[in-house]
Formats: structure tokens, C-alpha cells, sequence
């Protein structure tokens, strides 16, 4: 080609025809999509956990998207019903994630709802999953002689904790526990909210 | 009204096919069927150029290539000042690439090593995995490939534009703010400041600093394109222009803040995603093997029109696949289909680049033994090849099922990055860099060192995660094994990933050792400029 013209028209045309595929149109479509009956907005601890959770990127290795069972049986391994649009209404940013180094947690709230696994999970994931490859989160708790006042005090195996000591959770162990909580997604949804 | 976007996506695509192989039988592509020859001199076919190669590597390289033809002086001298016009920016872009090669190596390493040695540095917070990793994938993503890359197109264009660098300043600008934008991002994601979205983490007020570098690099491309004393725009132009071009344009839409919503966000994000390596990092390094490869061997490629084939087909094909990425996730079917779908198409361009280089090599294969050039620079074309039609076969749904969520994809992504593109920007860099210097590298076997960690480190990394993430995905799908199995089968496999990555990370250290070597002056000086000059105009 001897000028540069038809390159500059080109090279407009083909990422724009792509973005209106893949941004504009998805965009036209969703953005009347609501939240189901059964979801609520994440309180202000649930959304500082989900902030933490960004913050350490829990996402690079947990998906928030169970499949449906003819694809995998997420099902059966208690992940939940295949997500929908609505289900994550009130998520910004998108969390979906792309891998699997660990299990979806879309409805880890349902399926282990006690905040003392939670805490003591993140302080040391090996006390409890065996083999389990997950990082220690043990910066996010300290380790004192004897618990203040108001101070969250894990319950941890015995092994888990160095002996004569106590671990208690910080503020954004307990907020990232509360979101984890909150994950929770087991209400019905219509056959409407289906893609 | 969802059928209705696919069929007329579809059809579009069939009918834009149509008429490119119309349009390539009739020539309309490349009239006079000139194009590739814009990369010689008059008479200069036949001359091989590889400042890479040792003085017997090129006699034995010119012997392969048969007749030593005439110099044309006046359009060496010509080229040659056009290489000077370019010395300082290219320095300064590949000298940064080199920083960021060896910086993103050792964070991808630590995170490596971190898969299977879960408490080693656990009590640093800034050394998590979750951070770690989200450091390699920026340093090597924004930092090393984007250097090396800009710092090869703007070396090339002035040679394939024949003329001088116009606004080169803009250029050192440009360099000057991503850089600082891309440590100030780095920063921030090392203490867990982070958008949350793959590729995209790094905080909008750092974007902005990248997005103005971005397009401060991309002016000296337009000044120097309207200066340009060739006829021809050489395809290499046609890709690295589009990329430069591309760049802004994606990382603008993706970062957009307050726009982008749940669901669609995701779709937004594989967007960029996957377009930041198709009509970004892919372009670059396609333009690098377009004009390294045949002006190393001192041929024209076989067949220019297929070349401009493979551009437009990747330009309308790449844009659209990045919905693969969410397969089986909650987002409308069509995008999906429409993505799958187009991911099979890619195969067209692939097809048409490695035929084409394959055709160009044919009856030269023993020049590989004598360049360091065209080794790396041809082994990224092969690689190229591999990791597309994989990538195009992954996103089907029935192998997508069992890849998806698992290791398989992290080793696809590291051909895709490493064994391709990383490959074809080193065969550049050092074809570049006695250019830049006027000087040989000054220990030719570290060339060969580096090489060979590279491509026994990533074959590795490639086969080991590969096998693993395979494995790894049918346990999961077996609904009867416990999800743990998943977790304890990959475990050989990452501690193989982390002897191919150490292995690469050595060669990076050679690679920075030479580079450092090379400008600092070290070694022995083998031959003086003038020498090394008349030696590569055949007087030899």
C-alpha cells in the first residue's frame, strides 16, 4: 500500500466493530438487569472485606461463578446453582475470576458459615485443609500474650498457635470474614433471570 | 435480537473473507507485487544482515545465501543515518525492557515457588501470591514487553520508512511518564491498592500516566509516516502502526471508571484482556518477524499479499475473541458463541503467517545455525503458530471444560507471551543493539546461552504446566474425587514450572549481564565501528 490511509480507516473500523460487540451491545443489554429478590447490598464491613479481598487477590485463585451442572458438577460440590447477571448487581468491580488453585466461592457463606473457620482458615489455612496450598494470612491477626478488651480472639487448633499465646484478628481479618460471610447466594431465581 | 448479532457478525465475517482471497488471487493487495522488497537497497537481495553474528557466523551465513551482490552506498549511508536518528530513544526503551525483563522474572518466580511452598515468605505482605503474581503479570505486561517492543518499532520505522526519526523527544516523554506511571502502579498493587480486574489492576490515576505515554510514543510514528521517502509502507508498519494505534484506544475503554458494571465488566475486561495481547503485544512482534526474518536471510518473504492477508483477518478476527474467557460464566450466550466462533477463525491468520514465513525459509533452514537472530526470531514464529491454533482449539466449549479454571491456561498464556512474543523482541534486540551502540556484542556464546535456558526453560514451563493443568481440570470435573485431588495432583507439575522458570530467569541474567557488558564497553572490542560497518556491506 502506498498510503497510509486505508491502514488509519482500517484499524478504527476493526476495534470499533469489536467494542460494539463486546462492550457496547453487552452493555445495552444488561443494564436493565436487577438485582433478585433474595440479594442485599453488601454493609460497610462486607464491602471493606470485599476490598480486602481485591486488596490480597483472593481472585487470581477463586472463581465466583458456578457452572451449570451439564457443563460440571459445581453442583454437586456444594458451589451452587449456576450464577446469573442479577447475582452480582452490587459488585464492583466484577469478581468472576479465572481460576480454580481453589475452590468457587460464590456461596462459601452457605456452605461454611462459621466466622471462627473463616478466621482461623485465613490465619492458617494447613491447621484445617490438609495440603491445602492456600497462603497463611497471618498478617492480618497478631499474636499477643493475652487478648485487650473487645479484642476478637481465634479459635485455632492448638497446633495452629504458639503456645502460651493468643491470636486475635484485626479489623480487616473480620471485615474479610464478614464478606466471605455474606457470600451467599442460594436464593431461587426466576427462569426469566436465566441468560 | 441476539440471533440477529450473530448472524450478521457472521456474515460479515464471510463476506470481508471472501473478499480478501478475491482480493489477494487479483493482486489488488500488493500492486506490482513490490511490497516486500521495500526492506532492500537496489540490488541488495541476496545480502544477508545479522549485526548479531560473529564475522565467521556471517561469512558462513552470506555462503548459504550464494552470490555477494553489489553495494548500493548512497542507500547503506542512508540507512544508516536513518539507524542514528533512532540511537538514543531506542537505547533508552530497550535499556528499560532489560530492567523490567529481570525485576518480573524474580517476582515470577517467587510466585511460582510460592505454589507449592505455601508458608515460604508468608509473614510479607507485599509477597503474597495474590500480590506477587499481580506484580510479575504488570512488570512483564507493562513493562518489559512494552519497552522491548516500542523500542523495536521505533528502531524499524525510520529504516522502513527511509528516512530519519521525526519527534523522537515526543517518544522519550512518552517513555518517561509510563515508566513512572507503571513503578507508581507497581507500587500501589504491591501494598494493595488494586482495580481488582485482571490486566487491568493497576489504579486509574496511574493509568492516565500510560494512557498520555501511550500516545506520546505513538507521535513520532505518525511525523516520521508523513516524512517517509519510501513508496511503500513495509507490512511490518501496517502492524506496529495499528498497535500503537490500538493501545490507547483499549486501555481507555477498559479503565473507564464508574461505567462498567457487574457482568459487563467481565465482558469488558476479556475484552482488553485478550485484545492487549491480540491487537497489541501480537502486532508488534508479527511486524518484528516481518522484517527481521527476511532481512536476515536477505530474501524478500514469499508471498507479500498473504502477509497483508494475515493483517487484516487478525484485525478483525482478534478483536472479537475475548469473550473465551467466560465460558460457562453468567454472561448472554451469544457473546460466547460469537467469541468461540471467531477464535476458530484465527486460525486463518496463523495459517497465512506461517505458511508465508515458511515459504520464506524453505531451502535456508541451515542460516539458523549461523544467525542468533533468526534463531529466536523463528522460533517465535513457530511458537506464534502453537499457541494461537491452542488457543483457538481452547476455546471450544468441550476443551474449554476441562482447561478452563485450571494451570493448562497459565501455560498457554506463557507460549503465547514468552515463547513468542518474548522470543521475536530478543531476536530483535540484538540484531538492534550493535546498531545502536556501534559495537559487537562482545561475548557471542552468552547469545547462545541465553537462548538455549530460554527455550529449554519455557519447553519446560509449557509441557509441565500443560500436563498438570490437564489433570487438574478432569479431577475437578470428576464430581466423585474430592476437590482437594485437584489441588494435590498439579503439585510435581508447579515444582517443574519452577525449574523452567529458573531456568529462564538465568538466561534473563545473562541477558542483562551482556546487555550491561555491551554499553558499558566491557569485554573485547573485536572490531572498530568503521570495520564492522564495511564488514556488513560485504567488503569481508
Amino acid at each position: 500500500m502506498k498510503s497510509e490511509k486505508p491502514l488509519i480507516a482500517g484499524a478504527i473500523t476493526m476495534v470499533a466493530v469489536a467494542g460494539l460487540l463486546l462492550v457496547a451491545i453487552p452493555y445495552i443489554q444488561l443494564k436493565d438487569v436487577g438485582p433478585p429478590e433474595g440479594l442485599h447490598p453488601y454493609t460497610a464491613a462486607q464491602q471493606r472485606g470485599r476490598d480486602e479481598y481485591i486488596s490480597q487477590g483472593c481472585m487470581y485463585c477463586h472463581s465466583q461463578q458456578p457452572r451449570d451442572r451439564r457443563q460440571a458438577p459445581d453442583g454437586e460440590r456444594g458451589w451452587g446453582r449456576p450464577s446469573v447477571a442479577g447475582d452480582y448487581y452490587y459488585d464492583k468491580p466484577h469478581l468472576l475470576g479465572t481460576m480454580r488453585t481453589g475452590p468457587d466461592l460464590l456461596n462459601i457463606g452457605a456452605r461454611q458459615p462459621s466466622a471462627d473457620w473463616q478466621l482461623g482458615h485465613l490465619f492458617q489455612p494447613r491447621a484445617y485443609v490438609p495440603g491445602s496450598i492456600m497462603p497463611p494470612y497471618a498478617f492480618l491477626f497478631d499474636v499477643k500474650d493475652r487478648a485487650e478488651p473487645g479484642e476478637r480472639v481465634v479459635a485455632l487448633p492448638p497446633s495452629a498457635v504458639p503456645a502460651g499465646k493468643v491470636v486475635v484478628a484485626q479489623p480487616r481479618a473480620l471485615d474479610l470474614a464478614a464478606y466471605l460471610l455474606s457470600l451467599d447466594r442460594t436464593y431461587p431465581i426466576l427462569k426469566s433471570e436465566r441468560p | 435480537m441476539a440471533t440477529l448479532i450473530l448472524l450478521s457478525a457472521f456474515m460479515i465475517s464471510i463476506v470481508a473473507l471472501l473478499f480478501f482471497i478475491i482480493a489477494m488471487t487479483k493482486g489488488w493487495l500488493d500492486p506490482g507485487g513490490r511490497g516486500a522488497y521495500v526492506i532492500f537497497a537496489r540490488d541488495e537481495v541476496g545480502r544477508v544482515e545479522d549485526p548479531a553474528a560473529t564475522p565467521q557466523e556471517r561469512n558462513a551465513l552470506q555462503e548459504e545465501s550464494g552470490k555477494v551482490p553489489a553495494t548500493d552506498e548512497a542507500a547503506l549511508e542512508a540507512r544508516a543515518d536513518a539507524d542514528r536518528s533512532t540511537s538514543t530513544v531506542t537505547f533508552v526503551f530497550l535499556g528499560c525492557a532489560v530492567v523490567w525483563l529481570v525485576a518480573g522474572s524474580l517476582a515470577g518466580l517467587t510466585a511460582s515457588l510460592k505454589m507449592h511452598w505455601p508458608d515460604w515468605l508468608g509473614a510479607y505482605e507485599w509477597l503474597t501470591f495474590g500480590r506477587i503474581r499481580t506484580l510479575h503479570l504488570n512488570i512483564v505486561a507493562y513493562g518489559w514487553t512494552p519497552m522491548a517492543g516500542l523500542g523495536v518499532a521505533i528502531w524499524l520505522l525510520p529504516r522502513l520508512l527511509k528516512t530519519r526519526l521525526v519527534g523522537g523527544n515526543f517518544a522519550l516523554l512518552g517513555a518517561i511518564l509510563w515508566n513512572a506511571g507503571l513503578i507508581a502502579g507497581l507500587g500501589a498493587i504491591a501494598v494493595g491498592f488494586s482495580d481488582g480486574m485482571e490486566w487491568l489492576e493497576m489504579p486509574w490515576q496511574v493509568d492516565l500516566l500510560l494512557v498520555a505515554g501511550g500516545a506520546l510514543i505513538a507521535i513520532p510514528l505518525i511525523l516520521t509516516l508523513r516524512a517517509r521517502q519510501a513508496e511503500h509502507i513495509y507490512v511490518s508498519v501496517w502492524y506496529m502502526g495499528a498497535a500503537l494505534f490500538w493501545f490507547p484506544v483499549l486501555y481507555l475503554v477498559g479503565n473507564l471508571p464508574g461505567v462498567h458494571f457487574g457482568v459487563q465488566q467481565a465482558a469488558t475486561n476479556w475484552w482488553f484482556g485478550h485484545n492487549v495481547l491480540g491487537l497489541f503485544y501480537t502486532p508488534i512482534a508479527l511486524g518484528t518477524i516481518y522484517y527481521f526474518l527476511p532481512k536476515v536471510l536477505g530474501t524478500p518473504v514469499r508471498s507479500y499479499a498473504l502477509s497483508m492477508l494475515g493483517f487484516w483477518t487478525l484485525a478483525f478476527f482478534y478483536g472479537q475473541v475475548g469473550a473465551h474467557h467466560l465460558i460457562g460464566g453468567p454472561v448472554p450466550s451469544w457473546l460466547i458463541t460469537l467469541s468461540t466462533v471467531q477464535s476458530m477463525m484465527m486460525i486463518i491468520p496463523v495459517l497465512a503467517f506461517s505458511v508465508n514465513m515458511y515459504l520464506t525459509m524453505k531451502g535456508r533452514m541451515r542460516a539458523l545455525l549461523h544467525s542468533p537472530t533468526l534463531r529466536f526470531v523463528a522460533f517465535g514464529g513457530l511458537a506464534y503458530m502453537a499457541s494461537s491454533v491452542q488457543g483457538s482449539f481452547e476455546a471450544l466449549r468441550s476443551v474449554n471444560t476441562i482447561t478452563h479454571f485450571t494451570q493448562y491456561t497459565v501455560g498457554h498464556a506463557h507460549l503465547g507471551m514468552y515463547a513468542f512474543i518474548a522470543m521475536a523482541l530478543f531476536g530483535g534486540i540484538y540484531f538492534i543493539m550493535p546498531r545502536v551502540m556501534g559495537r559487537e556484542w562482545p561475548y557471542p556464546r552468552l547469545i547462545l546461552a541465553h537462548f538455549w535456558l530460554a527455550v529449554i526453560g519455557v519447553s519446560i514451563y509449557f509441557v509441565s504446566l500443560t500436563i498438570g493443568g490437564w489433570l487438574q481440570g478432569l479431577a475437578m470435573l470428576d464430581a466423585a474425587r474430592p476437590f482437594m485431588d485437584s489441588v494435590t495432583v498439579t503439585l510435581p507439575y508447579l515444582k517443574a514450572r519452577s525449574v523452567g522458570g529458573l531456568l529462564m530467569t538465568l538466561g534473563h541474567f545473562v541477558f542483562g549481564a551482556h546487555f550491561i557488558a555491551m554499553v558499558l564497553g566491557l569485554g573485547p572490542a573485536r572490531e572498530s565501528p568503521p570495520v564492522f560497518r564495511d564488514l556488513d556491506a560485504g567488503h569481508a
